[in-house]
């Protein structure tokens, strides 16, 4: 899934890069009504030309920072940097940035081209160099000839291109997406992830994008952030955040997982045993971190990551054994519900090699769950 | 939008809309009853009025005379007398009264437009505890009757009144200011009558429009003032042709606003119209006048309609 953005993108990890210099710097950002504060001193450092992500549940304070970072709400304390310049205190018509609302909110009563001029008029253009822009960029989203039309004669993936090329016409430095593609339906938006992807590096332009649907943001994304309660857990890029979260809280939010809470029985240089009511044997997880013996810790699998099969397996750790209790069939690939002897029900997917009949393991079958030690994870929060 | 498209998609509802009707009886009567509503009280009065319009006027009862009747040949004989249109639009005297109502009303709408708008706006950007207390302030005017409005504006006004009392205190003239009788006052009280019908309908499509189109054109580079000129006026025009078509007809066919704050020199149509039916007792005349100002005003709002559609 985020396979084509990291191959293409593999020269461009700026982040890693110690002396590169952050593009956009939002330093200690507080944001506080009467009674909540939405913002808790968030601090980041985007870096040009990247698509960075803002992942989350709803009111963890992800539009906040974006309607900040646009200008619309202030921040109570801390400074955002552009380049390099403080635009804390810019109104949002001066500032370099342009954001894509949820709602596309494209003006009803002006055409397509009027609607991606406006900007330019703002900057006091001349009518040839903005209709040079608008046809470039009509040209980029694909709408070549749609530009007489009213919002309201377009269908939904229109309106979201006319909307994209609205922010891009401006070339602005930071581009804002909130929630950019909620409003189309699953298969054409697994087809705009991509084209706003391939828009995104033609024209270079560092894209923050918020969204709750975590498929969209580590398909599109560079790099993201996942927040809660106007603080941000994590950041990284896609496959570290979904292969090492940093806590419960983003291993649960990101994809599904197994959970069993434990303590650490031994500790040897680059791994821990781990003890857990929940299954018979000990755990054998890869863990470099200093953990005490004694120490409570949660172990977390992720369901591909682990195997069934109907034999014992040559183990001496991570092994199990319950009955499968529900199927689900995906299609593509199949989810086990496995209840363990302690009760604990456990999720296993397994792509689906034979078709449903021929399957090895069937309702109420007992079955052993296995899996390798570097597959399961150590979280100490 | 395509206009064959257009006609379709009505063509559409329509035969939905029936199709219900005729599956669904309760449903049936709920939507034929304001058509009877409409055609009893309303169709069936206007053709009378548009019928005796053409009678002529005789002293009797009633004080018009028919105009069909069957002879004793059984021949249908239609009698129809088209002298109150001729002199509608000849005698100047009518034409007069025609042209003041007109410029009266056009007036009080561009006022009630001009101080109307702001006071919309200004209630949309309140918060909403004081929006309700706004609002309801605004329909207080709706709550006393509409006699006594004008009765106290006439005791404001008149020679001995609070206003000239206070202005002649302070010596700010010597002698007391006749206000009423003059056009400006019509106007006012016209005004002051009609600007609720000016502030609900702008007030309600402000609220509607999405806040986030200003904030697109604010992000975008545009300044708020004129973003207000070029995204919101735009946008609440609707409401503000629905509020000019309600105070521009509610006043122009009005009679008790220059009858009570004008002089014999105001003549309006609505005057005039009186006149002819109380005093003159032409009902054939006032009738035909009737007609014309009813055309007249409904001239406005099927070019609003033909406009909003295309």
């Amino acid at each position: 899934m985020a396979l084509f953005n990291q191959s293409a993108r593999k020269d461009k990890e700026v982040w890693q890069d110690v002396n590169a210099v952050p593009y956009i710097q939002i330093e200690g950002v507080t944001k506080s009504y009467d009674e909540v504060t939405p913002l808790k001193n968030i601090s980041l450092s985007v870096y040009k030309g990247e698509f960075f992500s803002l992942l989350g549940s709803s009111g963890c304070g992800k539009t906040t920072l974006l309607r900040i970072l646009a200008g619309f709400e202030r921040p109570t304390s801390g400074k955002i940097l552009i380049d390099g310049i403080d635009i804390t205190n810019l109104p949002a018509h001066k500032r370099p940035v342009n954001m894509m609302f949820q709602s596309y909110a494209l003006f009803p009563h002006m055409t397509v081209y009027q609607n991606i001029a406006f900007g330019l008029k703002q900057d006091k253009l001349s009518k040839s160099a903005i209709d040079e822009r608008v046809k470039e960029i009509l040209n980029l989203v694909q709408l070549n000839g749609y530009g007489d039309r009213k919002p309201d004669q377009l269908s939904g993936g229109q309106r979201q291109r006319v909307a994209l090329a609205r922010t891009l016409v401006k070339r602005p430095k930071l581009i804002l997406l909130d929630e950019p593609l909620t409003a189309l339906d699953k298969r054409l938006r697994e087809k705009t992830q991509f084209e706003l992807v391939n828009i995104q590096e033609k024209v270079g332009i560092t894209f923050i994008l918020v969204t709750h649907d975590q498929e969209e943001a580590m398909t599109m994304s560079t790099r993201m952030a996942v927040m809660e309660e106007g603080k941000i857990l994590q950041v990284g890029v896609p496959h570290d955040v979904y292969e090492f979260p940093n806590s419960r809280y983003v291993a649960e939010f990101i994809g599904s997982i197994n959970l069993f809470d434990g303590i650490v029985v031994e500790q040897g240089s680059d791994h821990v045993l781990i003890e857990t009511p929940e299954i018979e044997c000990r755990c054998h997880a890869t863990c470099t971190g200093a953990l005490p013996i004694g120490s409570n810790i949660t172990l977390a699998i992720r369901p591909e990551k682990i195997m069934i099969s109907t034999t014992k397996p040559e183990y001496q750790y991570n092994w199990t054994q319950g009955v499968v209790k529900e199927i689900a069939y995906l299609g593509d690939v199949s989810i086990y519900y496995v209840q363990l002897e302690s009760g604990k029900m456990v999720m296993a997917t397994l792509p689906n090699l034979l078709r449903l009949a021929e399957r090895n393991f069937q309702w109420e079958d007992t079955v052993y769950l296995f899996w390798r030690s570097e597959n399961s994870l150590v979280l100490t929060s | 939008m395509n206009p064959k498209l257009l006609h379709f998609s009505l063509a559409g509802k329509r035969k939905k809309n029936i199709e219900i009707a005729e599956s669904d009886s309760p449903k049936f009567w709920i939507r034929i009853a304001p058509i009877l509503w409409m055609v009893v009280f309303f169709v069936f009065p206007l053709l009378i009025v548009f019928k005796t319009s053409f009678a002529e006027s005789i002293f009797g009862i009633p004080p018009f005379t028919e105009i069909l009747n069957t002879t004793k040949d059984y021949v249908l004989d239609i009698k129809l007398n088209f002298k109150n249109y001729v002199s509608i639009f000849s005698d100047s005297y009518y034409v007069k009264g025609f042209i003041n109502s007109v410029c009266l009303s056009a007036v009080a709408t561009i006022l009630c437009f001009l101080i109307g708008f702001p006071m919309a706006y200004g209630i949309h950007s309140v918060n909403s505890r004081f929006k309700t207390i706004l609002l309801l302030l605004v329909s207080l005017s709706f709550w006393t009757p509409f006699l006594i409005r004008i009765y106290s504006w006439m005791s404001l006004l008149s020679v001995n009144g609070i206003i000239n009392s206070v202005l002649m205190k302070l010596g700010v003239i010597s002698s007391p200011i006749q206000f009423i009788g003059t056009y400006y006052i019509v106007c006012l009280g016209l005004v002051f009558c009609y600007l609720p019908f000016m502030i609900f309908p702008i007030y309600a499509v402000l609220e509607k429009v999405d806040k986030s189109y200003l904030e697109v054109a604010y992000d975008l580079g545009c300044r708020p003032i004129k973003t207000f000129w070029v995204i919101t006026i735009p946008l609440v025009k609707p409401g503000i042709a629905t509020g000019a078509i309600l105070v521009f007809s509610a006043s122009i066919g009005e009679f008790v606003v220059p009858e009570l704050l004008g002089s014999a020199e105001t003549i309006t149509f609505g005057r005039v119209l009186w006149t002819e039916f109380f005093s003159n007792l032409d009902w054939t005349m006032a009738c035909a006048l009737a007609v014309v100002m009813m055309c007249f005003i409904t001239l406005p709002i099927f070019i609003f309609q033909k406009r909003t559609k295309t």
